[in-house]
């Protein structure tokens, strides 16, 4: 740490210490809202929050992503480690490591997926096996989850308990989308335009 | 009042004020009708949205309290807490800074980019990084900030300031955006249209390469774990996510207020946070961080520039619970008339009413108290029910303090706040001046009074002094029950 930023630091613990001089005594935190646990997952409120946010909900088996990808026009997809090959008997494979180029010029990505709350129609990616790092599922403009129904979990509370923070987190809620213009939600900015979720039942 | 030996604010550079007061700066604007018109239709869309999906929410008043009280809870123990968060982005492999002020973040950031000789950096959105002026300090050092957030982009291309707090560009339609665009994006197809979803793109194109080779990216941080180190970032676009992920090195600006202690206190920011700002129950993205994370460099800034000074105020400090979220602009009839400009500040609205002034200290501040009705409509929708009318009030009175220090002759205000004290504290003084009042009659309606009387008469209707007075019906009454 230099001399400044020292000094700096010095001051500014000084500033709080006597800026609480009075010692506030705030309210208990009291944790009466619906906590982890308290609410059962509904698989359909899930599939209704995400085509809600413009997302394209496929119900199935795994045999099917080839198929979903080829509808879009995807003929060679990236594939994170750890994603189950058996999964994508046919298809071309872009494999780590990846250059930023590559995975600017790639049509699409496949990924898992760690945890999704139904109440928001949310996808949280960790980094896990199949998930892969973080610019994987960002530059392609089309992006596939794989979720399996038991990663649905009910709500935010519910998602908070499981994650662990130390990991790299990206919670997805649709597709990319602004609504910067008169405050109307328009999809499709910087991440995927794209969004489909293949749940597996 | 006074805080002896309390922090003062004393700031060096920033956007905290403007060079008007409230007054004047937004008797301009709400002459521009098509502001007006634009803010409007905003507005009104986002709180039928908030409303909507608030609603939805059964629990919705018991995480306001929760995300009241944690917020209070890290007010009380900030130094603890912030110590925690050093502690546990240093131990990941970042490094934390430490900045006074405006001036001290600039060069400590500006130093950072130098440093790995970078000539230009991308931004994602973020108030701290407004409030202290970077963009400006980076420029002076020959250093292009590129904004990546949208409307972020149109104020930046439009060379226009921020109006909004989640919407810089609120102020702006899309006839304008589109204007803008084709004026200063060099590679803009010229067939484009005012189609948002078109002006997007557009974006899209103008931004892409710039994320894709950018050596390094600037943030703010919604959110950071003191137990973790975790930070959070939640956004719409994806920009937020480019510049968090791909460049080498990463430096985030974020005020010392923005900690929550543990973990677990996400669960209730994370609700409370998308649905009021956005009307979303979810923003499409959020990204958490802790340390340096997939072979970044990560350097952390800790900002005080007037949260000391604020935290000082008993009655003020709860300013510091905000969570940037702008429910309270989008209700307030003051805003939705003003606009953000107005208020000189990066912070406007309710919000911004209450936190600029103490920040920068009410003497830089003084007109911003005053610029509310006090309707009390922001503190009904603030998801970390900060009472803004009550702290407004108590700001008019350090304002009204500041002046009476500042100033040894009493100001005609004083003078006449002095006189009827005097009138009012004996009640045949009082007789007699509600008896003068009343023969003053022919003088209703008088519509010129002297300054500064004037001034209070030029915007409200003198009301007619009644044929009799409560007190003299009242004597009157006792009389004839008596006879």
């Amino acid at each position: 740490m230099s001399d400044v930023t020292a000094t700096a630091r010095a001051e500014i613990l000084d500033r709080i210490r006597r800026a609480t001089s009075d010692r506030p005594s705030p309210q208990p935190i009291v944790r009466n809202y619906r906590t982890a646990g308290t609410t059962e997952a509904d698989v359909e409120l899930f599939v209704d929050r995400l085509v809600d946010y413009r997302a394209t909900v496929h119900r199935g088996t795994p045999d099917q992503i080839e198929a979903i990808l080829a509808a879009r026009g995807i003929a060679q997809v990236i594939v994170p480690d750890g994603f189950d090959q058996s999964w994508l008997p046919t298809i071309g494979q872009l494999r780590e490591p990846l250059g930023i180029t590559e995975l600017d010029s790639a049509a699409g990505v496949v990924t898992t997926c760690a945890v999704a709350v139904a109440e928001t129609g949310t996808i949280v990616l960790d980094a896990g096996p199949g998930q892969g790092r973080r610019a994987l599922s960002l530059i392609p403009d089309y992006h596939l989850v794989v979720v399996r129904a038991e990663q649905i979990l009910a709500s935010v509370p519910d998602a908070i308990a499981v994650l662990d923070p130390t990991r790299p987190l990206t919670w997805i809620s649709g597709p990319s989308a602004t609504s910067d213009i008169e405050l109307k939600r328009v999809e499709g900015v910087h991440g995927p335009r794209t969004l489909d979720v293949l749940l597996l039942t | 009042m006074t805080f002896l030996g309390m922090p003062a604010a004393s700031l060096t550079g920033g956007n905290l004020d403007g060079e008007q007061p409230f007054p004047e700066a937004a008797r301009l604007s709400v002459g521009n009708a098509q502001l007006r018109r634009n803010l409007g239709a905003a507005t009104h869309t986002i709180r039928g949205k908030r409303a909507a999906v608030v609603s939805e929410l059964p629990d919705w008043q018991e995480l306001r309290a929760a995300g009241a009280a944690i917020k209070d809870d890290v007010l009380a123990n900030l130094e603890r807490y912030l110590l925690q968060l050093e502690q546990q982005v240093t131990a990941r492999g970042g490094t934390v800074h430490w900045a006074r002020d405006a001036q001290e973040a600039n060069r400590i950031v500006t130093d950072l980019v130098k440093a790995t000789g970078a000539s230009e950096v991308v931004k994602v959105k973020s108030m701290a990084t407004q409030e202290i002026g970077l963009n400006e300090a980076l420029e002076q050092a020959g250093i292009e900030a590129f904004e990546t957030d949208l409307a972020e982009l149109i104020v930046q291309l439009g060379h226009d300031k921020p109006s909004h707090i989640l919407v810089p560009a609120i102020h702006r339609n899309r006839s304008e955006i589109r204007e803008i665009f084709l004026r200063e994006m060099p590679d803009v197809d010229p067939a484009l249209t005012d189609v948002p979803a078109a002006l997007a793109e557009a974006a899209r194109g103008h931004l892409r390469r710039k994320f894709l080779t950018a050596e390094v990216a600037i943030s703010g941080a919604n959110f950071a774990v003191a137990e973790t180190g975790t930070l959070a970032v939640v956004e719409s676009e994806g920009n937020g996510r480019m510049c968090l992920t791909l460049p080498k090195t990463l430096i985030t600006v974020m005020g010392i207020e923005k900690l929550v202690p543990t973990w677990r206190d996400l669960e209730v920011f994370l609700q409370l946070l998308p649905r009021s700002s956005t009307g979303e129950r979810m923003n499409p993205y959020t990204s958490m961080w802790t340390g340096a994370v997939e072979g970044q460099q990560f350097h952390l800034v800790l900002l005080d520039n007037g949260r000391t000074a604020t935290l000082a105020d008993p009655q003020g400090r709860s300013a510091l619970r905000c969570i940037r979220c702008s429910a309270c602009l989008n209700v307030c009839p003051v805003y939705e008339r003003a606009g953000g400009h107005a208020y000189g500040s990066v912070y406007p609205g309710p919000i911004g009413a209450v936190l600029s002034p103490q920040l920068t200290g009410v003497d830089r501040n003084p007109s911003l108290p005053y610029a509310s009705t006090l309707c009390g409509a922001c503190y009904d929708v603030c998801p970390v029910a900060i009472d803004i009318p009550s702290m407004l009030v108590h700001l008019r009175a350090r304002v009204v303090d500041d002046k009476r220090e500042q100033h040894r002759l009493p100001s005609p205000e004083q003078a006449a706040m002095a006189a009827a004290s005097w009138t009012m504290r004996d009640s045949r003084r009082w007789t007699r001046a509600l008896r003068a009042v009343r023969l003053s009659k022919p003088l209703r309606g008088w519509r010129l009074l002297p300054p500064p009387l004037s001034s209070w008469i030029s915007s409200r209707d003198l009301p007619a002094a009644p044929a009799q007075s409560f007190r003299d019906w009242w004597t009157e009454r006792e009389k004839s029950r008596d006879e």
